[in-house]
């Protein structure tokens, strides 16, 4: 099992820097999640880590040996590719058994023919056979392990995937997008399934993905990537409630996080749309950005709060999703509403409101600024609005 | 030929076959679908069958080109072929040049393509390079290696000289005359190899090459052998097949240099065929070589199918 660590990694693409100077310490048997938009350079930053593209600068160090000279297939990592990248020649048994073949075999034994001959050959693929079929049972694959690649369902591939990953009992685990391929359902199962086996190793998994849902349900710590850099990192929990970014405010949590224009008025107090939260800020004056997470927003909230109109239902049984269009707020505001409340008809209007606690106040240029109560009218302003 | 026609008609009658919900409508349906059918199904009798049967059908007569008339004399041509010297030479000699060429230029066809496909820059050049001598008339190509070939002022001769060998007066020498055209025929369908490899090689997904690494296989070697061999196989069989069809057909080369000389040391079974029916006018004999040539093409071609259906992987 392994500690990895990047110290200042570049990587640039001809003119391009796709990835711009990270420091990462992933701690051994962690299951750590890089997340970020498409085109963020996660997935190249996974690559990296595996050895199969060379950082322009920086290093990596896999338990605290600089590995930047190692090949790939000395790492000792393995690899879930997105399209499974499954050897379609290969039947299951041979596709799992190959990185041990590749491993515990000479290369003279590899030969076809030829190396059948050696005696040695016929008792490490005896071994090769009780461990590929341990981890067939381990994975319920035993009864496939004739069939090809093109024979199975996108599950079972998956499996087959990951099966020639932790056959060999790598140090660590890299998962590109792993499950990005199968309906949705199926995802949600093999969510449980990979957090089921990250416990049973007990390795060091990392796990790239755009969906936040994936990396919020199954990690220890997300690192959040935007355009090149780990803007935060920290346990799934701190990531959603304290963003130290709008963009990471923006990326985690569905649906989006609310976002209305805000100011900072000379005095340090905030404003949402003309109006007082009862907050202060050390923030110096300008313009800001407040954040409401959707299910901090209360519908129905009464006189003073701000005015909309329904434009938008989304029911999902357990809960519905009111969007609210308001004067001066780009996109409509969303209002997570429990499944026992009534819901307001499209165009009607609504009045909305939320507490002083759920808001997130961003600078003009994204970066988080504190926002607290003052302290001689706590009590009287614990609601911000209505 | 043979193998497009039937390409192009086998999906459309699999095609009525399937468009049909129920048998209680079929009957309604039967006829569009003979009539969509018809014109492929009249274009490949009139271009393939009407002509092959026709054919088999000469090569039971005594029929001589402009001979206003023929009869039937069995399989008396049959049994001349079998008695004649020049036929056993013409199929020996076919035999060892398909034996030669097929898997040179099979082989060196990857291997260009390897290199080109592995090389950085220039790859568009070397791509037309080796794909010159396709586009060209192998009948110019014949001349030129012709001069190449010459005894006293040919280029080959030269370069060995220069080196200190001995020469061959290749295309007159009983003992190298097959092997030049094998040497030529290989350098003719080295590119059109290539070109089919180099597809084949870009179809392949990168990253079975990323888990091949991960797995393992780190050496060239290793990962020719793990994925680039076994999903190029498709591709090879094809390629093996389409050469094998083209040098059974070798006639350009041989016709120009050599004329099957010297004493029949390069003679092949399409210029035999050619020389008795169009230069001995003995066109029911001609008939039957030929028939003989098409139950070489069609044994390969019934390899490939057989091939194709086992070794066509789906990622």
């Amino acid at each position: 099992m392994a500690k990895i660590e990047l110290n200042g990694v570049r990587k640039t693409f001809d003119s391009a820097e796709i990835i711009k100077g990270i420091d990462l310490a992933i701690e051994d048997g962690e299951f750590i999640a890089l997340i970020g938009p498409s085109g963020c350079g996660k997935s190249t930053l996974l690559r990296i880590i595996a050895g199969l593209e060379p950082q322009s600068s920086g290093e990596v160090r896999i338990d605290s040996i600089p590995v930047d000279g190692i090949r790939a297939s000395a790492r000792n990592l393995a690899m879930v590719f997105q399209s499974y990248a499954l050897y379609p020649h290969l039947n299951v048994f041979d596709n799992i058994a190959v990185p041990l073949r590749m491993r515990r075999h000479s290369a003279l034994a590899r030969i076809p023919l030829v190396g059948r001959l050696l005696p040695e050959r016929a008792r490490t693929e005896r071994g090769i056979r009780e461990d590929v079929e341990r981890v067939a049972a381990q994975l319920e694959l035993s009864g496939l392990l004739k069939r090809k690649p093109g024979q199975l369902s996108g599950g079972q591939r998956q499996r087959v995937a990951v099966g020639r990953a932790i056959v060999r009992q790598p140090v660590g685990f890299l998962f590109d997008e792993p499950l990005s391929n199968l309906d949705a359902k199926l995802r949600v199962h093999m969510r449980a399934e990979l957090a089921q086996l990250h416990r049973q190793l007990k390795a060091t998994f990392v796990y790239v993905t755009h969906d936040q849902a994936e990396a919020m349900t199954m990690s220890s710590r997300i690192a959040v990537m935007i355009e090149g850099n780990i803007v935060q990192i920290g346990t799934p929990a701190e990531v959603y409630e304290n963003p130290r970014d709008i963009r990471v405010a923006e990326f985690v949590g569905s649906p989006k996080i609310n976002v209305m224009p805000g100011l900072v008025r000379a005095d340090g107090g905030l404003e949402v749309l003309g109006r007082s939260l009862g907050l202060d800020t050390p923030a110096p004056a300008g313009r800001c950005s407040i954040c409401v997470r959707p299910e901090r927003i209360e519908p129905d909230a009464g006189t003073g709060a701000i005015s909309g109109t329904v434009v938008h239902l989304e029911n999902l049984g357990a809960e519905a999703f009111v969007h609210v269009r308001v004067d001066r707020v780009e996109l409509p505001l969303v209002a997570r509403v429990n499944h026992d409340r009534r819901l307001p008809a499209i165009g009607s209007a609504i009045d909305l409101a939320f507490p002083a606690s759920a808001v997130r106040a961003f600078d003009a240029a994204g970066r988080r600024i504190e926002a607290t109560a003052p302290v001689r009218s706590g009590r009287v302003r614990e609601k911000a609005l209505g | 030929m043979a193998d497009t026609l039937t390409a192009v008609a086998m999906p459309a009658e699999r095609d009525t076959v399937a468009a049909r919900p129920s048998q209680t409508r079929s009957h309604n349906r039967t006829r569009p679908a003979l009539a969509m059918v018809a014109p492929a199904f009249v274009l490949m009798c009139l271009l393939l069958l009407g002509p092959l049967l026709g054919v088999i059908a000469l090569s039971f007569t005594d029929y001589q080109l402009g001979s206003p008339s023929f009869s039937w004399i069995g399989l008396a041509n049959y049994q001349d072929m079998l008695a004649d010297r020049v036929f056993w030479i013409s199929l020996r000699n076919t035999l060892t040049y398909v034996a030669i060429v097929v898997p040179s230029a099979v082989a060196l066809g990857l291997a260009v393509a390897l290199l080109i496909e592995s090389g950085g820059s220039l790859r568009a050049w070397y791509r037309t390079i080796y794909f010159l001598p396709v586009m060209a008339t192998l009948i110019a190509t014949s001349i030129v290696w012709e001069f190449m070939l010459h005894p006293q002022f040919g280029l080959i001769n030269g370069l060995l000289h220069g080196i200190g060998f001995e020469g061959f007066s290749w295309l007159q020498d009983r003992r190298t005359a097959l092997y030049a055209l094998c040497v030529i025929g290989i350098w003719q369908a080295l590119g059109f190899n290539m070109v089919l490899f180099l597809a084949g090689l870009v179809s392949i997904p990168r990253q079975l090459y990323d888990a091949a690494e991960i797995d393992g296989a780190h050496g060239a070697w290793a990962r020719f052998r793990l994925v680039t061999w076994p999903m190029l196989g498709p591709t090879t069989v094809f390629v093996v097949v389409i050469t094998g069809i083209r040098s059974f057909q070798v006639f350009d080369t041989v016709h120009v240099l050599t004329k099957g000389g010297p004493s029949k040391s390069s003679e092949v079974l399409i210029h035999t065929m050619y020389i008795e029916s169009f230069e001995f006018f003995r066109s029911g004999y001609g008939a039957a070589l030929t028939v003989v040539f098409l139950v070489f093409v069609l044994l390969l071609t019934l390899v490939k199918s057989a091939l194709a259906n086992r070794g066509v992987h789906y990622a």
